[in-house]
């Protein structure tokens, strides 16, 4: 049997897990924050004494699309987007600096500030806890602040500030867990210049129409190489019908 | 059997709770008291198919790996607790608080509710009760044939007595404010319960200690964005056809194979 009908496979096997990161990305088209995953092909060519044509190709991760989604206006005090370019840091399943820009906040009950997903939201020192409060207000460079329970409304107290930064989106992939972190691994330094929105959330970056027609591309490439594969078994029956006349 | 196919039908849930968390908005869009509520997402789990940087022989390394997410997954239903607007009623039991707080309420079980629902009615023992019969807490009771009823700002309760010129303080409306009011856990009849996410309630006089003020005659409707609700509504269709599209497409690619293979 030719090598012709394991190469189609591994291309039809590949394409199919290019789907799946496709469908992926349509699936969260509407979790908030959410970066969508680029996936490339990679060839491996196998050399060895034979003609130079068993090329077969790996899926890799290509990055994360880094494009800003839509900011839509919410009106909840705690629901902040950013402005522009960076990112909030949270704290990764490993203890770690991630890094989000999911802007649904919340308080769990030991009063610490989370997102959405659970994550922890960091300050300059360490994760945000917040004491019993009346009110909140995130302002647009980050400052937690808040009136504190039995207190007069007129007596504001600043907590902490979201860490918010701006590094290099070159530096950055998706770690373990689906977070973003430094491909180093280091902490990054605060950026002043990185401002928040309140009372608006940022989409998810899922360019719908785009994932649809890669969703055809794929269909379409997976069924060539299935084409291939009946090739190859055309081509095998033809020599065994060669092999029967003689 | 194929992940994109699972993967995809994770979508079409998350796009089927949203759609119901906004057909429930929608049909509240007119119930007293009523606070809209929004699903949040999440992507799931990734796998981890080829590991980035693992070694490809004995001094390199591979320079990316593969890692297949796994779809999205619905965290959380979260109340949003923005002020509802304000409507006159002119009924003298009707309340609505400006701000924050919660009136209290007694179940019949004898555990507390709380509720921003201010359209109260009077109990044939002259007990000020809710559209469903539940006692207010601390519990009021307004004496027979009083001429007027007046509920000051500060949740302060007078009436007026037939022949008598003075006006008579029978009692204190009082609410119960929550450190985290998005934790508090709704159980119908406009009612929400105490969780441990909720932190516990803390009652005190309205106006005070950042408690909002009581308005006589007037209720505070739903906070349903009714276009809002309508425009989420096409994009969660929208989203839901073309995770069905992704379930169909990965299906022929199936079928392609079983077919001509």
């Amino acid at each position: 049997m030719d090598h012709l009908v394991y190469i189609a496979a591994s291309g039809a096997g590949e394409t199919m897990l290019a789907q799946a990161v496709n469908t992926h990305n349509l699936a969260n088209a509407s979790s908030v924050g959410f970066r969508a995953d680029l996936i490339s092909a990679q060839s491996a060519l196998l050399s060895g004494e034979q003609m130079g044509s068993r090329v077969y190709s790996g899926m890799h991760n290509s990055g994360v699309d880094f494009r800003e989604g839509v900011i839509n206006s919410t009106g909840r005090d705690l629901d902040v987007a950013i402005n522009g370019k960076g990112w909030i840091v949270v704290m990764a399943p490993d203890g770690s600096e991630g890094f989000s820009r999911r802007g649904d906040l919340h308080i769990d009950e030991f009063g610490q500030l989370i997102d959405g997903a659970g994550q922890q939201i960091m300050g300059n020192s360490g994760p945000i806890a917040l004491p019993p409060y009346s009110s909140i207000a995130i302002g647009a460079d980050g400052t937690v602040s808040i009136v504190p329970l039995g207190e007069d409304p007129n007596t504001l107290a600043a907590i902490d500030r979201i860490k918010l930064v701006n590094p290099d989106t070159m530096q950055m992939n998706k770690g373990a867990g689906g977070v973003i972190q430094m491909v180093s691994g280091e902490e990054v330094a605060a950026d002043a210049n990185v401002t928040l929105l309140s009372g608006s959330l940022e989409s998810s970056n899922v360019d719908s129409v785009g994932a649809m027609v890669r969703m055809i591309e794929l269909s379409r490439q997976f069924e060539h190489h299935i084409k291939i594969m009946k090739v190859a078994e055309q081509l095998d029956q033809a020599s065994t019908q060669l092999m029967s006349l003689s | 059997m194929n992940q994109a196919l699972w993967i995809a039908k994770t979508g079409l849930d998350a796009q089927q709770t949203k759609m119901s968390n906004i057909a429930n908005n929608l049909a509240n869009a007119g119930t007293t008291g009523f606070k809209s509520s929004r699903a949040i997402f999440a992507d799931l789990l990734y796998q981890n198919v080829r590991q980035v940087g693992a070694q490809s022989s004995q001094d390199t390394e591979l320079p990316s790996g593969l890692m297949l997410g796994t779809g999205v997954r619905t965290v959380a239903t979260e109340k949003l607790f923005t002020q509802g607007n304000i409507q006159k009623t002119d009924n003298q039991l009707d309340m609505a608080i400006q701000g924050r707080g919660f009136f209290q309420i007694l179940l019949p079980d004898g555990t507390e509710a709380y509720t921003r629902d201010g359209t109260f009615q009077m109990s044939e023992q002259g007990e000020l009760v809710t559209s469903g019969g539940f006692l207010m807490q601390p519990a009021i009771t307004i004496p027979e044939n009083v001429l007027s009823v007046t509920i000051g700002g500060d949740g302060t309760v007078s009436v007026r007595l037939p022949g008598s010129s003075a006006i008579s303080q029978i009692g204190n409306v009082q609410l119960a404010d929550f450190v985290n009011p998005a934790g508090l856990q709704a159980v119908g009849d406009n009612l929400f319960v105490e969780s441990s996410a909720s932190g516990s309630a803390q009652s005190g006089n309205p106006g005070l200690n950042g408690l909002g003020v009581v308005l006589q005659g007037h209720v505070e409707s739903s906070n349903v964005n009714v276009v809002e609700e309508l425009v989420n509504m096409i994009e969660t269709q929208r989203a839901y056809e073309m995770n069905s599209r992704a379930i169909s497409t990965t299906d022929q690619m199936l079928q392609y194979v079983a077919n001509n293979l």
